[in-house]
């Protein structure tokens, strides 16, 4: 099991040095100049060319990206072109907001949709069955800055009960934490409820017909400990794997449930640094989500062991 | 966004285990008896009509959609403007109409260009062995980085036009495709009949092309149109991020965007295109649904 | 690995954060409930060197914590701030003494030697400044508290350098930092202005927080644009960044916050129907917008073409889209601003409206052959995206072949130093605007630099003009530089250097407990307070 885990954190490696130096080039080979950015919009040439000396732009690329590699190698992931900060002391500023929205959909999605989806496999094309697999369709179907904004519409602005936007850290306390994370955290799960218990529905269905099922049933089981001590937990596997990719693609999600509802989180910063053409920002963030992708899926590969001992690494 | 690929993906995988092949017409047969189903009678019609208005759009407008008039903006419902004016005065219901066809043209677009290239990859990555590990640790370098970014980093770095934001929705589509594709050639390929048909020397063109991607055809369509509505999907929140196509190709998801900071003024701007949307998205997850259901006798059980 | 671990966090200079703490933000209150203005202001401050960017929002950072050797009031007079002054007989030598109780946030006296290191970083990086130290023959530190400009020959620029009110101000910063090469953004933020800046709270593009500089002395005299006392009443400033106009209205009625810098003029419903908001239009003077065309690449290197572009657009259709409401625009033929001593009405007939068939008429005598017009659009900036809409509109009609190119604003600012041809990734025409009180004359007005490629995008290149600045450095009193003006003005019209798409006043909304903003073309924070009850 160690073993499996080193290995493969080392295949990551690979993985991990691509996605850097594919970032790099595209990032260098494509227009956008940061010193124009730096300057203003009524910068002389002179200037910029100044600006893009001292900030080493003007060097070939492959020096550019050794430059970088070195840096990367000791662990530094450079400072902003524009404000001057260390990436790694502004990713700290801003991973609050995104970690918290982050777990709280993934606690808000287990919660709601393995019973939705155990439910509606209790009764196949049944009226509950019919109900769940409609809403989930339904969640695929809006986008999420659509729920957002009917969200504040609703519920910030018509009936008050929530703030339209910000982000309030744990330590300032609770209520206002939690306050302000309620809305986003629905706009963003509506989409991962409906892929989980869609696939909770069909794996508890697939699992029912098997023969351990019967068995269970025949010894007098009652239908409760059947579904969820036999069946959910047989069932688990595919369950977590869409879990864990749906984890792996949350970023796409945050990018735009922090835009509407103003959460000072790494999505914005990611969008920010992308249109500032923020070279050592951009570059930080994206090796910091493929970073989490990859350890996302090897959580996953270790949790099927847990769920079906058959597996062993 | 990614999220509907990646359901698309885990439902048709099984496909891929149990290739299967089932005759035409029986196939036609199934179809037809599906849409006896309520929801999925309407969301044929609603994608019918969708179609239908995109297809005849310069026929059906009643103004030019990028005709701009500044004494006539956020101008109510009319007899002139069935569905209002926008921020520039510009006609809503005639740029909902052509709006439908930028949308629909980036969903089959994008569903038809990642299935053709993840389609090759995948073969190959599947048939030649030493490219196979070169192929899919790049594939997983592309997953790896979230497909928004890739999305917004290419249309800001480049322009946005029809055609960046098609390439920016397809690329990460492409790695999913890929290893769909690559899942059941290696299954097909350690089949016995297979098997025998290389032993007795079939040249490799005709194994691909009679035995090898015959097998893939079910699993891509049902997952084409999962990337279909996907990519309408994407179009509309590259648009809400401000990377998505000109405000002179009206499409949904830019009509939404245009229109998002007058919400609470005239949230119509929005709803329009957003509820319009939102029941093509609907209709085409049904009928990706049936399909898969048709195309696909194990999973059709459960249902 | 690396990116999460605590080792290597700590490593950074200025790292707060441990994986363990990651819930908890960099910023931690400050303890007492101190009197607090929530600002919302036109995006996230990023840029933080206010001598390098000309960004707006970088200048209004720089007039919290940094002060100016001179103002400029309201009279647009040139008046005391950090020193007064005195001029020789042949006007060639300038002596500035300091005030007294000056200091540094660090404590340290704000000395010569700063301000002379200061002006002279930014008279290597500022339009007016470059052309100013063209002028300059020496500068001297006479005592801790004195310093001598020798001029090579009188110049107004000096005493309107000092005091520029907009990007660039020559702000006054410690000699350490201030020798920092112009190419390269200061990373100190010491000044010596009313406000300190404080960097453990500062997040770039989401939060930017000041407080209360307990050892400014103000001057005496009641304040007037960046002139007079600057009294602070409330203990902190902070900035918060929200990139969505609607949820910083909705944030306001919410008592969120306290201050919007510039509301969406479709938007003003809103706020104008809320109680307790308060509508205000802080700079009355205003801003301008206006095009550039590209003079180095067809169709716009053919003078007969720019005119006919001047002719086709109409100033009321691009203000009509932009802004709405008539309160709130004007139009406006000239180059220095409506309203500004130099205003000139040369032009008007043809320029403010729309007169297509004058251009159509251009546009054959030019022998234009259909060659695409790129014009740049920016879909991000409120302020600028209406213009290039309209602005192709009325082009088309006039038989232009417009290529509108959509894309962030940020690109656009790159764009616009590519002086290649449009085939090879160019530009030939963009919009944007301007505050008006930096573009009464011929230097502040970027625009008016018409040296070819050495001047601000566009490349116009009108060395009748350039002589004409140069008079009018040079002139005595303001009824010379007026005439200079007069002619500049013609030039610039009919030559094509800037077409000018009219004048509007952002207004800015503020909770209705708040009084005391100061009227100004520049955001200040100094002079509010909290309405009496």
């Amino acid at each position: 099991m160690f073993s499996y885990v080193i290995k493969r954190a080392v295949a990551t490696l690979p993985v991990m040095a691509m996605v850097a130096v594919v970032v790099f080039a595209m990032l260098r080979l494509t227009p956008g100049d940061p010193a124009a950015i730096l300057a203003g919009d009524d910068a002389s040439g002179a200037q910029l060319e100044a600006i893009r000396r001292s900030m080493g732009l003007d060097q070939p690329i492959m020096v550019q990206l050794y430059v970088w590699m070195k840096q990367l190698a000791q662990g530094d992931l450079g400072v902003s072109l524009l404000s001057g900060t260390p990436v790694l002391e502004m990713i700290g500023g801003r991973i609050g907001p995104t970690l918290s929205l982050a777990v709280l959909t993934i606690l808000l999605t287990i919660v709601v949709a393995i019973p939705m989806g155990v439910v509606a496999a209790r009764n196949p094309g049944g009226l509950l069955d019919r109900t769940v697999m409609t809403f989930s369709v339904l969640g695929f179907s809006i986008p999420t800055f659509v729920i957002g904004y009917l969200l504040i519409y609703a519920m910030a602005l018509k009936l008050g009960w929530f703030p339209v936007q910000g982000y309030s850290s744990v330590d300032k306390g609770l209520w206002p934490f939690f306050q302000r994370l309620v809305l986003p955290t629905l706009a963003l799960s509506g989409i991962y409820i409906a892929l989980v218990a869609r696939m909770t529905r069909s794996s508890v269905i697939d699992v029912m017909g098997e023969d351990f099922i019967r068995t269970a049933r025949a010894k007098g089981a009652k239908e409760t400990s059947v579904l969820l001590r036999h069946a959910l937990r047989n069932a688990a596997v595919p369950i977590v794997t869409v879990i864990g990719i749906g984890v792996a693609s949350l970023i796409t999600g945050v990018v735009v449930t922090e835009s509407v509802f103003n959460l000072p989180g790494l999505g914005r910063l990611v969008v920010e640094a992308v249109l500032a053409r923020d070279y050592p920002v951009i570059q930080g963030l994206i090796l910091l989500f493929s970073f989490t992708y990859v350890l996302i899926n090897l959580a996953v590969d270790i949790l099927y062991t847990v769920f079906d001992p058959r597996i062993r690494y | 966004m990614s999220n509907n690929t990646i359901q698309g993906e885990l439902l048709a995988e099984p496909a891929a285990r149990a290739p299967t092949r089932g005759d035409r017409s029986s196939l036609a047969a199934q179809m037809l008896l599906s849409l006896r189903s309520v929801p999925v009678f309407l969301a044929f019609v609603v994608l019918t009509v969708v179609s239908l208005l995109a297809v005849f759009a310069p026929f059906l407008i009643r103004a030019d959609p990028i005709a701009i008039d500044p004494l006539q903006r956020f101008a109510g419902v009319s007899a002139e403007h069935w569905l209002g004016n926008d921020a520039f005065g510009r006609d809503v219901y005639s740029r909902l109409l052509f709006g439908a066809r930028v949308s629909l043209i980036v969903g089959l677009g994008a569903a038809a260009a990642s299935l053709v290239v993840g389609l090759i990859i995948g073969v190959v990555a599947g048939y030649i062995r030493f490219a196979d590990t070169f192929i899919m640790r790049v594939m997983d370098g592309i997953m790896a980085i979230p497909s928004i970014l890739l999305a917004i980093a290419l249309v800001s770095l480049t322009g946005a036009s029809l055609v960046t934001v098609l390439v920016a929705i397809t690329v990460p589509e492409i790695p999913r495709v890929v290893r769909l594709v690559r899942s059941i050639i290696l299954n097909v390929r350690s089949e016995a009949y297979v098997e025998a048909a290389i032993s007795l020397g079939t040249p490799t063109y005709r194994l691909l092309i009679r035995h090898m991607v015959p097998n893939t055809v079910a699993p891509l369509i049902v997952q084409g149109t999962f990337i279909f509505a996907s990519a309408i999907l994407t179009e509309a929140t590259l648009s809400f991020l401000g990377a998505g196509l000109p405000t002179e190709i009206p499409s949904w998801g830019n009509m939404m965007a245009d229109g998002r900071m007058y919400f609470q003024l005239y949230p119509s701007l929005v709803l329009y295109p957003g509820i319009i949307l939102a029941f093509t998205l609907l209709s085409v997850n049904i009928l990706g649904d049936v399909l898969r259901d048709v195309l696909d006798p194990k999973m059709a059980k459960r249902t | 690995m690396m990116i999460l671990s605590c080792k290597s966090l700590l490593r950074g200079s200025r790292a707060l954060l441990c994986a363990a703490s990651v819930l908890v933000p960099v910023a931690a209150s400050t303890g007492a409930q101190a009197e607090t203005v929530k600002a919302v202001m036109m995006s996230g401050l990023r840029v933080m060197d206010p001598v390098m960017s000309t960004a707006f929002l970088t200048r209004d950072h720089g007039y919290m914590i940094y002060d100016t050797l001179l103002g400029v009031d309201s009279e647009f007079k040139v008046q005391s701030q950090m020193a007064s002054w005195t001029v020789s007989d042949d006007k060639k030598t300038y002596t500035f003494t300091l005030r007294d109780g000056l200091k540094w946030h660090d404590g340290a006296p704000v000395t010569s030697e700063d301000c002379i290191a200061s002006i002279k970083r930014w008279g290597g990086v500022d339009t007016t400044g470059l052309a100013l130290m063209t002028m300059v023959e020496d500068i001297t530190a006479t005592d801790d508290k004195t310093f001598v400009i020798k001029l090579t020959q009188p110049t107004t620029l000096l005493l309107s350098g000092l005091s520029k009110l907009s990007s660039r101000p020559a702000f006054m910063m410690p000699k350490r930092v201030a020798e920092t090469p112009g190419s390269q953004p200061i990373t100190e933020y010491v000044g010596s202005g009313p406000f300190r800046f404080i960097e453990e709270e500062f997040q770039p593009g989401v939060r930017v927080v000041y407080e209360k500089n307990g050892d400014y002395v103000p001057r005496d005299e009641p304040p007037s644009w960046t002139a007079g006392g600057k009294v602070v009443n409330v203990d902190r400033v902070e900035w918060v960044t929200m990139p969505d106009q609607m949820t910083a209205i909705n944030a306001l009625q919410n008592d969120e916050i306290d201050f919007i810098q510039q509301i969406p003029f479709d938007l003003l419903p809103l706020v104008e129907a809320a109680d307790g908001i308060d509508v205000k239009v802080i700079d009355k003077l205003g801003s301008w917008t206006y095009f550039r065309m590209n003079h180095l690449h067809p169709p716009f290197d053919n003078e007969l073409v720019r005119q006919a572009a001047m002719a086709a657009v109409g100033q009321e259709d691009v203000l009509r889209m932009l802004v709405g409401n008539p309160e709130y625009f004007q139009t406006c033929a000239a180059v220095m601003g409506c309203g500004n001593p130099n205003e000139d009405t040369y032009g008007e007939e043809w320029v403010v409206s729309a007169d297509i068939e004058r251009a159509k008429e251009l546009l054959k005598e030019a022998n234009y052959d259909g060659t695409p017009v790129v014009l740049l659009q920016p879909t991000d900036i409120a302020m600028l995206a209406a213009q290039p809409i309209v602005m192709a509109d009325a082009w088309r009609k006039a038989g232009f072949n417009v290529d509108l190119k959509t894309m962030d604003w940020q690109t656009v600012v790159t764009q616009q130093g590519n002086q290649k041809s449009p085939e090879e990734g160019g530009w030939n025409a963009f919009s944007t605007y301007s505050i008006l009180a930096t573009s009464g004359d011929p230097f502040g007005n970027t625009t008016l630099s018409t040296a070819g490629r050495k001047s601000w995008a566009g490349w116009p290149d009108v060395p009748e003009i350039e002589a004409l600045r140069l008079d009018y450095a040079r002139a005595a009193n303001a009824e010379e530089q007026k005439a200079i003006a007069a002619k500049i003005q013609k030039l610039a019209i009919d030559k094509g250097v800037v077409g000018p798409l009219g004048q509007f006043r952002i207004p800015a909304a503020y909770d209705s407990e708040w009084t005391g903003f100061l009227e100004a073309p520049v955001t200040l924070f100094w002079n509010i307070q909290k309405a009496a009850e």
